[in-house]
C-alpha cells in the first residue's frame, strides 16, 4: 500500500531523534502482559497490545475534531474524565476539545470488561500513549510541509506550530489514514513536571448534566415507538414454571404482547405503567413447582467447606515452616454480599432489518454481545451494544441480564426498541452476589516477634460469571431450550479471583496459600468489588494484629517489621501519620485499627486507620472517623482517587457492618432496602481524610477497589482495640457484638 | 382521564391512570429525567421531587393527589448554562459518583435549606435519612448541602413561606 | 371565742404541715464509701438485664445516640417537661455511691439516696410492687454499666410542681404500695404476668387514662390513653383489635415488634417491644398471658394456648459449666413468614370507585398494603389494622402522615409517609375511605380535629424507627408556619 512507502507514520528514527527528548518506555507487570492475547510483533503499551492501530484509539476530522475512543465504560468512577485528561495532555489540547467515545462493539476497541480497576493500567495507557504517537506523527507531517526539522515545531492548541510563527491545525494535517497505523513500543511521553492537565483535579466532565436533568443514564433513553418491558421473575432460583395464564394480562391496556419461553415470562406494553401493572397480573397468574435446594444460612460455613471442593496453590515458600513461640489459629466467614446497585438495570434492544442494538450499563460489552448473539442464534456482526450508564454497578450485577431481555424481548417483537426496567426486588433477588467464603489461618511469631509461620486456607467459589457465552445470561436459562451457565474451572492467575490477595503481601520466610476451589454455586454469585481481596484481607490484616498483640508489638510497627517494599511502607507510614496513631490509645468506648493491602499484590497500595465507637448495650458500632494513604502511581485524577477511596471506604464499611444476602432453604428474602439495609447518613462518620501519594513518572496502578479489604480489617481491628473481642463473622452485626461482650 | 399537573411553573394536561404513580409522569409524559426510579417502593429517595415545598418519594404518590399542587424537580432548580444554587454547590463539591441518587438528594436538601438555609450539619444529616447513596458519596453530599446553604443565604435566596 | 377559733387553725395548719412535713420528709441514706465498686454475681446482673428489659429502663434514661442510662430525655407532662436521670454508676452525677437500700428505697418508694422526692413520670407507683429479689438483680445490672459523668438537667416546671415535697400528697393519694398477691384461681403463669405487668412492666402507665394530677385512673384500667401524639390502645376488653389477641400472637408481638393478625408496633410501643427482645422468654410470655386475659374481661382465655412454635429456641442467659460464671446470649429468630413471592413485593391496585378517599388509597396504599406480602415487611392488609378500628383515629393519621422511616443498618419495615403529598382534606377523605372499607365501625367523629392538629403541629407524634432512633417529625417535615 502506497501511504506505508513514504516516510509517514511513527518511526523508531523519529522517537529516538530530536534534541533532549524524553523517551518513556511504558512497562506494565510482566505477568500481565503474560495474560494478553498472543501478539505478533513487539509488545505495546496497555491496551494497545491487543488493539495496535492508532486510529482505532484516535481519529481526527479534517475540522480538526478529536475523537477519542475507548473500550472502557465509564461507571461513575470518573474513567471518562481521567481518559479525556490523558489524551489532552499528550496532545496539548483543552479537555473540551476532545469527544469522547466509550465501550460500543459498532466504534471502539475491545478491551473486555471494565473492572478489575484496570482501566488506568489498560485504557489509560494506550490512550496515553497513542495520543503521544498521534503528536509525533503530526509533528512529522507537519516537518516534511513545512520543510523543518521536527525538533523546531510543537503541539499547541490543536495545531503544530513551528519557532518561526509556522501553523498547520491537526484538521490540515491529517490525510486519508495518516494514523491508519501500527503503535510502536515506546512514546515519547510528556514529563509529570510539564503537566498541565494530567495530575489536576480536572471538574467531572458527566456532573453538569446529571445535576441539571440532562439525559444520562441508559435509564433515560427515550426512542421513537419505544415499548416498555417487564420480566416476570420465578420466586427462586431452581424454580419451573407449570402455567400461566396470559389471557388477563392480554387483554390489559396498552398490552402489545406477553411472552412466554418455557419458564420464561415477559410483558410488553405501550406505556410503563402498564407494563408494571400487566406484569404484576402475569406474575399473579403464573404457578411455579419449586424446590428447597439452598443452604441453611445458619450454617453457611459449615455448608460451604462440606462441598466438593479442588485445590489450588496460590502461594508456597517451599520452606518449612518455623519455630513459633505463639500461635494464632482462627476461621472467618463472609457472607454473600450484594451488589445492590441503587438503580435496578435497564436495557433498550432494538432489533430492525435483522440487526439488534443494545443499549446497555453492562461493563463489557463485547463479551455480552457474544452472550447474546448466541443466546438468538444470530451472528455476531448482527448485534451490536452500545455502553449507556447506569447506576454504580461495583461488578458483574444485573446489568447483563438487562440486555438479555432487552434483545429477547426486541426480538420476539421486532421493529420497535424494547425499554426493559428491573422492578427493586428483582435486582436484589436475581443479581449475581459476592460469594460466601470462609477463610482459615494458622499463623506463628518466633521469639523476636517476627512471624516464622504463615498457613492460609480460603474457601470460595469462582467469583466471575460473566458473560462470554450465553449461560451466563439469566433469562436464556430459563428459556425452553435452556443455556446452561458453563462449568466453573479452577484457575490459579496473578490477578486472583477468590484467592485474590489471599498471598499475604509481606516478607515472611515461610508461607503456604490454597485455595479450595468450590465449583457449585448453590447462589447465583460473580464478581463484586475486589473479588476474593475483601474477605482475604479481611483475615490477613485481623490475624497481623492478633499476632502483633501477641507480639507485644505496636500493630503498624509490626507491619513494617515485616514490610519491605517502599512504597508499602510509605503508605503505611503516611496513614499512621494521617490518623495520628501516635497519639496512642483511644478513650474508654472507642476503639482504633489499621489494616494495609497492596491491591492484588501488584496494584495500587493502601493502607488506613479507623476510629470506632462501640455501644455495649446495643452492640452498634459507630464508624467515627477514617484516614487513609493512597499510591496509585502517577496520578491523573487526584480528585478521581480521593472519590473513589472515600466512595470504597463506605462502601466496605456498610458491607462490614451490616451487609448480608439473607436466605431460606428455597428462596431469597433479601429482596429490597427494608431487608438489606446498607450505611444511611446516620452511619457516616464524621470525617474521612484520604492522602495520595505522589509518584510521577510510575505505571498506573487503578485504583477503585483498593478500599475495599483493609476498610473491613481496620473497622475488625477497631473492634478489637475498643472491647477486646475479636470477631470472625462477617457482618459485625449488634446481636454478635453483644453475644461477644457477654461471653467475654 | 386527564390530570392538571404544574411542574416548574407550567401546567400541563396528563392522559394517564389517576393512579399513576407521578415518577412515571415525570419520566415518560413530561420527559424529565432527573427523578429516577430506585426501588418503586418509597425505601431509597431516589425518585424524590418536592410538592408544594415538601419532600416527597415521586414513586408512591398518584397524581390524583396532585392537581392543582406546586411540583418542582431538579429541572426547576436550574439549568447546565445557569445552575441554581443547589446545582452549582453540588458541581463545585463534585459531589457524585455515579450520580444516579443525587437529583434525589438535590430535592430532599433543597426542601430543607429553602425553610433553613442555615441548617447545622447534624440537621442535614438526619434530614438526609431517608435517601441512600450506594456509591459512598455521603461525604461530598453533605459538604455540597452546606454549601448551598450557603450560597442561597448569600443570595438572599432563602424563601419562607 | 374567736380566738379559740382562731387557735385551733393555728394548731390545724401546724398539725398538719407537721404531718404534711413528716411525710414529705425522708433521710439521706449514706452513700457507699468513696472508692468502693461492689461486686456482683454475673447471673445476677444476667436477670437485672432481663428485668430491666421489663421496665424499659433505657426507653426514658437514655436520649436517642445517646450514652445508656445517662438520662437526659425530656419527658412533656402537662405539669412541665421532666428530664430523666443519670442511673448509670457515675459516683457524682449517677447512682454509683447508692447502695442497694438505697435503690430499693427509689423503686418502692420514690425517694432518691439524698432523700428527695422523684416525680412519678419515674413509674414507681408500678415498681413499688416488686420484690426485693428482682430490685436487687437491677441494681446489680445498672452498677455494673459504663459510669457515664453526664450531669442531670433542671426540671421546666413551674411552681407549685417545682417544690418537690408536694408530691409527698401525690404519693399520699395515689401510692399504693406491697406486693402483688396472687389470685389462687388464676394460673401461676398469669400471676407472674401479673406482677410483672402491673409492677416492672407499667402498662398502665400508657395504657390507663390518667386523671388530673396525672395518677391513673384506677376505673379507667387499661381503657387507653395518649402518649406522646399517639393513642396507646385499650388492652381491657374493649380493645379494638380486629382480630381477637391469643397468647401466642401476643408473644410474638412484644418479642419481635410484629404479629401477622395485627400489625408492627410502632410510636413509643416500638422501644417497649424493641426492649422485650432482651427480657426473659417465659416473662414475655406471662405478661402476654395476663394481658391477653383482660382482654377477655381478667380471666384467661377459654383455649389454652399452645407454646409458640418457634424456628430457633429461644435461650436464657446461662452459666456456663464448672462455675465460670459466664453467659450466652442466643438471639431468637422469629417464626417463619408464610410463603411469598420475591418478584415483586407490590401489586396491582383494585379498580375503585371515583371518590377521593377510593382514588388515592388505590394509588397510594394498596399496591403495599394489599400484596400480601407478610409482616413486618409488607403492608399490613387493613382488614386487620387495630389502628383503623380504633375509636381514636391518632395512630392512623401518624402512619399515613409520617410512616415509618428507615432503620439505620438493621432489617426493619420502611413506609414512606404522606405528609407532603395528601393535604388535610385528602388525608380526611383517605381516612373516610379505610374506615368504611375496611371496618363495620361508625365514621370517626373527631378525625378532622386530629389531623388538623397533627399537621399543623399542635399534637407533635414523636417517630421511631427500629434501630431505636426518635425522629420528631418537626424536623423531618418542614411545617408551613412556625
Amino acid at each position: 500500500m502506497d501511504e506505508f512507502r513514504e516516510p509517514r507514520g511513527l518511526t523508531r528514527r523519529m522517537l529516538l531523534g530530536g534534541a533532549g527528548a524524553l523517551i518513556v518506555s511504558f512497562s506494565l507487570v510482566p505477568q500481565v502482559l503474560a495474560q494478553q492475547a498472543e501478539e505478533e510483533g513487539p509488545a505495546l503499551p496497555g491496551a494497545l497490545n491487543d488493539t495496535r492501530l492508532l486510529d482505532s484509539w484516535i481519529r481526527i476530522d479534517a475540522d480538526g475534531r478529536i475523537t477519542v475512543f475507548t473500550g472502557k465504560a465509564e461507571l461513575g468512577q470518573g474513567i471518562r474524565t481521567a481518559l479525556v485528561q490523558c489524551a489532552a495532555e499528550e496532545l496539548e489540547v483543552e479537555p473540551g476539545a476532545i469527544t469522547l467515545v466509550t465501550a460500543d462493539t459498532g466504534q471502539t476497541p475491545n478491551e473486555g470488561y471494565t473492572a478489575g480497576s484496570m482501566s488506568t493500567p489498560n485504557s489509560a495507557t494506550a490512550i496515553r500513549n497513542a495520543a503521544a504517537q498521534v503528536r509525533e506523527i503530526l509533528i512529522n507531517e507537519a516537518s516534511l510541509r513545512l520543510e523543518v526539522e521536527p525538533g523546531s515545531l510543537r503541539a499547541e492548541a490543536g495545531a503544530i506550530v513551528g519557532a518561526g510563527g509556522e501553523r498547520l491545525t491537526f484538521g490540515e494535517l491529517v490525510a486519508d489514514n495518516l494514523l491508519h497505523v501500527e503503535a510502536q513500543p515506546t512514546s515519547r511521553l510528556k514529563a509529570t513536571p510539564d503537566f498541565k492537565v494530567m495530575g489536576q483535579s480536572v471538574q467531572r466532565v458527566d456532573i453538569p448534566g446529571k445535576v441539571t436533568g440532562g439525559a444520562a443514564y441508559v435509564q433515560d433513553i427515550r426512542m421513537d415507538g419505544m415499548l416498555h418491558g417487564r420480566v416476570v421473575r420465578p420466586p427462586s432460583y431452581r424454580a419451573r414454571l407449570v402455567e400461566a395464564d396470559t389471557r388477563a394480562a392480554r387483554g390489559m391496556p396498552g398490552v402489545v404482547a406477553v411472552v412466554r419461553d418455557g419458564s420464561y415470562l415477559a410483558v410488553v406494553a405501550e406505556q410503563e405503567f402498564q407494563a408494571v401493572k400487566a406484569m404484576r397480573v402475569l406474575a399473579r397468574s403464573a404457578r411455579w413447582e419449586e424446590s428447597p435446594d439452598l443452604p441453611d444460612i445458619t450454617r453457611l460455613a459449615d455448608e460451604l467447606r462440606a462441598m466438593p471442593f479442588q485445590d489450588g496453590v496460590v502461594a508456597d515458600s517451599k520452606t518449612a515452616p518455623g519455630a513459633a513461640a505463639k500461635t494464632y489459629e482462627a476461621t472467618f466467614t463472609r457472607p454473600y454480599h450484594m451488589h445492590a446497585s441503587i438503580g435496578p438495570s435497564c436495557a433498550v434492544g432494538h432489533f430492525v432489518d435483522g440487526v439488534m442494538t443494545v443499549w446497555t450499563h453492562t461493563q463489557g460489552v463485547f463479551p455480552d454481545r457474544d452472550a447474546i448473539a448466541q443466546m438468538l442464534n444470530l451472528e455476531k456482526a448482527q448485534v451490536r451494544c452500545i455502553h449507556t450508564e447506569g447506576s454504580g454497578c461495583y461488578g458483574h450485577n444485573g446489568a447483563d441480564d438487562a440486555a438479555a431481555d432487552a434483545a429477547l424481548l426486541a426480538h420476539a417483537v421486532p421493529g420497535r426498541p424494547i425499554r426493559v426496567q428491573y422492578m427493586r426486588e428483582q435486582e436484589h433477588a436475581w443479581e449475581p452476589y459476592g460469594p460466601g467464603m470462609v477463610t482459615h489461618i494458622k499463623a506463628g511469631i518466633d521469639e523476636a516477634g517476627k512471624i516464622a509461620q504463615w498457613e492460609y486456607q480460603v474457601w470460595s467459589n469462582n467469583h466471575g460469571t460473566r458473560p462470554g457465552s450465553a449461560g451466563s445470561l439469566l433469562s436464556a436459562r430459563y428459556l425452553a431450550a435452556p443455556f446452561q451457565l458453563d462449568p466453573q474451572k479452577l484457575n490459579i492467575t496473578p490477578n486472583g479471583n477468590g484467592d485474590r490477595n489471599a498471598d499475604p503481601g509481606y516478607t515472611l520466610p515461610h508461607k503456604h496459600v490454597i485455595w479450595h476451589f468450590i465449583p457449585d454455586m448453590p447462589l447465583r454469585v460473580s464478581a463484586l468489588r475486589a473479588l476474593g481481596a475483601y474477605a482475604n484481607v479481611f483475615t490477613i490484616e485481623s490475624a497481623m494484629d492478633e499476632l502483633a498483640l501477641l507480639a507485644g508489638i505496636d500493630p503498624v510497627e509490626f507491619r513494617l517489621n515485616h514490610m519491605d517494599d517502599p512504597r508499602a511502607r510509605d503508605v503505611i507510614t503516611a496513614a499512621a501519620e494521617k490518623f495520628n496513631w501516635a497519639a496512642g490509645r483511644l478513650p474508654e468506648g472507642r476503639g482504633r485499627g489499621f489494616a494495609y493491602a497492596r491491591y492484588k499484590n501488584h496494584a495500587a497500595y493502601l493502607a488506613m486507620a479507623v476510629e470506632i465507637e462501640v455501644n455495649r448495650t446495643t452492640g452498634r458500632i459507630r464508624l467515627v472517623r477514617a484516614a487513609a494513604a493512597i499510591d496509585s502511581g502517577e496520578i491523573i485524577n487526584p480528585d478521581g482517587i480521593r472519590n473513589q477511596t472515600e466512595g470504597g471506604i463506605l462502601q466496605a464499611a456498610s458491607w462490614t457492618l451490616y451487609e448480608g444476602v439473607t436466605f431460606d432453604r428455597t428462596r431469597v428474602t433479601s429482596i429490597d432496602w427494608q431487608t438489606y439495609p446498607i450505611l444511611r447518613f446516620g452511619g457516616v462518620p464524621d470525617s474521612i481524610d484520604i492522602e495520595i501519594m505522589n509518584r510521577p513518572g510510575e505505571a498506573f496502578l487503578g485504583t477503585g477497589e483498593a478500599a475495599q479489604g483493609p476498610t473491613g480489617a481496620a473497622i475488625a481491628n477497631a473492634l478489637r482495640d475498643a472491647v477486646g473481642v475479636r470477631l470472625h463473622d462477617l457482618p459485625l452485626h449488634p446481636d454478635k457484638v453483644r453475644a461477644a461482650l457477654l461471653q467475654a | 382521564m386527564s390530570t392538571n399537573l404544574t411542574v416548574n411553573g407550567q401546567t400541563h394536561a396528563v392522559e394517564a391512570e389517576p393512579d399513576t404513580p407521578l415518577l412515571y409522569v415525570l419520566r415518560n409524559d413530561l420527559q424529565l429525567n432527573a427523578a429516577k426510579f430506585g426501588c418503586g417502593l418509597g425505601q431509597c429517595g431516589s425518585c424524590t421531587v418536592m410538592v408544594d415545598g415538601r419532600a416527597v418519594f415521586s414513586c408512591v404518590t398518584p397524581i390524583v393527589a396532585l392537581e392543582g399542587r406546586d411540583i418542582r424537580t431538579v429541572e426547576g432548580l436550574g439549568t447546565i448554562d445557569n445552575p441554581g444554587p443547589m446545582q452549582q454547590a453540588f458541581i463545585e463539591e463534585q459531589a457524585a459518583q455515579c450520580g444516579f441518587c443525587i437529583p434525589g438528594m438535590m430535592m430532599r436538601a433543597q426542601a430543607l435549606l429553602e425553610r433553613n438555609p442555615a441548617a447545622s450539619d447534624a440537621e442535614i444529616r438526619s434530614f438526609m435519612e431517608p435517601n441512600l447513596c450506594r456509591c459512598g458519596t455521603h461525604m461530598r453530599i453533605l459538604r455540597a448541602v452546606k454549601r448551598a446553604g450557603e450560597l442561597m443565604q448569600q443570595a438572599g435566596a432563602g424563601r419562607t413561606v | 371565742m374567736l380566738r379559740r377559733i382562731a387557735l385551733g387553725l393555728v394548731v390545724l395548719v401546724v398539725v398538719a404541715a407537721g404531718a404534711f412535713f413528716a411525710l414529705a420528709y425522708r433521710p439521706a441514706i449514706d452513700p457507699l464509701p468513696e472508692g468502693e465498686a461492689p461486686s456482683f454475681d454475673p447471673l445476677m446482673v444476667a436477670r437485672g438485664a432481663q428485668l430491666a428489659a421489663v421496665g424499659a429502663c433505657t426507653s426514658c434514661h437514655t436520649v436517642s445516640e445517646g450514652q445508656d442510662f445517662a438520662g437526659g430525655l425530656p419527658l412533656p407532662t402537662p405539669f412541665g417537661t421532666i428530664f430523666s436521670t443519670n442511673i448509670t454508676p457515675d459516683p457524682e452525677h449517677g447512682i454509683g455511691r447508692w447502695t442497694e437500700a438505697a435503690f430499693i428505697r427509689s423503686m418502692r418508694e420514690g425517694v432518691d439516696r439524698e432523700g428527695n422526692l422523684l416525680y412519678p413520670a419515674f413509674p414507681y407507683d408500678h415498681f413499688t410492687h416488686t420484690t426485693d429479689e428482682d430490685i436487687r438483680a437491677i441494681y446489680a445490672y445498672l452498677m455494673t454499666r459504663p459510669a457515664i459523668g453526664a450531669p442531670n438537667q433542671e426540671n421546666q416546671l413551674g411552681f407549685p410542681f417545682s417544690f418537690r415535697p408536694v408530691l409527698a400528697g401525690w404519693n399520699l393519694l395515689f401510692l399504693r404500695k406491697g406486693t402483688v398477691e396472687p389470685d389462687p384461681q388464676q394460673s401461676a403463669e398469669w400471676n407472674h404476668g401479673r406482677y410483672l405487668a402491673e409492677g416492672l412492666g407499667h402498662c398502665g402507665g400508657c395504657h390507663t387514662p390518667r386523671n388530673a394530677f396525672g395518677a391513673e385512673d384506677g376505673s379507667g384500667h387499661y381503657g387507653g390513653a395518649e402518649i406522646e401524639g399517639w393513642f396507646a390502645y385499650p388492652i381491657d376488653e374493649t380493645s379494638p383489635a380486629p382480630t381477637a389477641w391469643t397468647v401466642e400472637a401476643m408473644t410474638n408481638y412484644l418479642t419481635y415488634g410484629y404479629d401477622q393478625e395485627h400489625g408492627t408496633s410502632r410510636g413509643p410501643m416500638a422501644q417497649v417491644t424493641g426492649d422485650f427482645r432482651n427480657a426473659a422468654p417465659e416473662d414475655v410470655r406471662a405478661i402476654a398471658a395476663y394481658v391477653v386475659a383482660q382482654m377477655h374481661g381478667g380471666a384467661a382465655p377459654a383455649a389454652a394456648a399452645a407454646p409458640p412454635a418457634e424456628s430457633a429456641a429461644a435461650q436464657v442467659p446461662e452459666a456456663s459449666p464448672a462455675g465460670a460464671g459466664v453467659e450466652t446470649l442466643t438471639i431468637a429468630s422469629p417464626p417463619a413468614s408464610p410463603a411469598f413471592q420475591s418478584g415483586d413485593s407490590q401489586t396491582v391496585a383494585p379498580a375503585t370507585a371515583d371518590n377521593p378517599g377510593a382514588l388515592i388509597y388505590a394509588g397510594a396504599c394498596a399496591t403495599c398494603h394489599e400484596s400480601g406480602r407478610p409482616q413486618p415487611y409488607g403492608g399490613l392488609d387493613l382488614h386487620k389494622s387495630t389502628a383503623v378500628h380504633s375509636t381514636n383515629p391518632q395512630n392512623i393519621v401518624n402512619m399515613v402522615l409520617f410512616g415509618i422511616p428507615a432503620s439505620d443498618g438493621q432489617a426493619a419495615p420502611i413506609m414512606p409517609g404522606f405528609a407532603g403529598v395528601l393535604d388535610e382534606a385528602q388525608v380526611i377523605s383517605l381516612l373516610n375511605y379505610l374506615r368504611e372499607t375496611f371496618t363495620d365501625q361508625p365514621a370517626w367523629e373527631n378525625a378532622q380535629q386530629i389531623v388538623a392538629d397533627t399537621v399543623g403541629g399542635t399534637t407533635q407524634p414523636t417517630i421511631y424507627s427500629a434501630d431505636g432512633l426518635r425522629r420528631s417529625p418537626v424536623a423531618d417535615i418542614p411545617r408551613t408556619s412556625p
